[in-house]
């Protein structure tokens, strides 16, 4: 991995609570997995920011290795990586995820 | 970009040994798949780990030879 993609992630999830790496954007999501991500974060009103990883290939493979996880999307919070779509979805599904992200003072309700 | 059903469950069934495994075809293109696995080697780790493990047994094949699958990860009771 380049020196500067591994900075460039670090920097995103340090300085980001809640930050996906996705193929798309929230607005257009380019996968129906990181939609699924998207719209769970969305419904639960949690500030995210995200980084579309189809405009950078170093990114896109960077990120796999950087977190060890061969799959997109990733959901970072506060610095550690929480999962992909399937735990995201039965982290949601379970309560967990929203109880976490109020415990992180992420949300509030 | 594809493999089978059957490659797949031998794939996962070589790498976690002694698990319990079900996969379901989502759309018939050999690339999309959903897989619920039950192992004692689940114990005691968090998701993340549980995935991981599941994703060591497929290697390389992940996101390469196979482009989506689901997974769910349940620990085996006795």
């Amino acid at each position: 991995m380049q020196k500067n993609t591994k900075e460039m992630i670090t920097k995103e999830i340090s300085s980001n609570d809640v930050h996906l790496f996705m193929k798309g954007t929230p607005l257009f999501p380019q996968c129906g997995f990181s939609s699924t991500v998207v719209q769970i974060l969305t419904y639960l009103e949690a500030p995210f920011t995200s980084t579309n990883v189809l405009e950078d290939e170093n990114v896109r493979e960077g990120i796999k290795e950087f977190s060890n996880w061969p799959t997109i999307p990733q959901l970072y919070v506060k610095g550690e990586l929480m999962g992909g779509c399937d735990i995201i979805k039965e982290m949601f599904e379970s309560g967990e995820l929203q109880k976490i992200l109020k415990e992180k003072s992420i949300i509030s309700k | 970009m594809s493999m089978t059903k059957d490659e797949l469950l031998e794939t996962l069934s070589n790498g976690l040994p002694g698990s319990e495994i079900q996969i379901e075809d989502l759309a018939g293109d050999g690339d999309h798949y959903a897989a619920t696995i039950k192992s004692k080697k689940f114990i005691g780790l968090n998701k993340i780990q549980q995935h991981k493990l599941v994703y060591d047994a497929l290697g390389e094949k992940m996101g390469y030879t196979l482009h989506a699958l689901s997974i769910k990860t349940e620990i085996l009771e006795d």
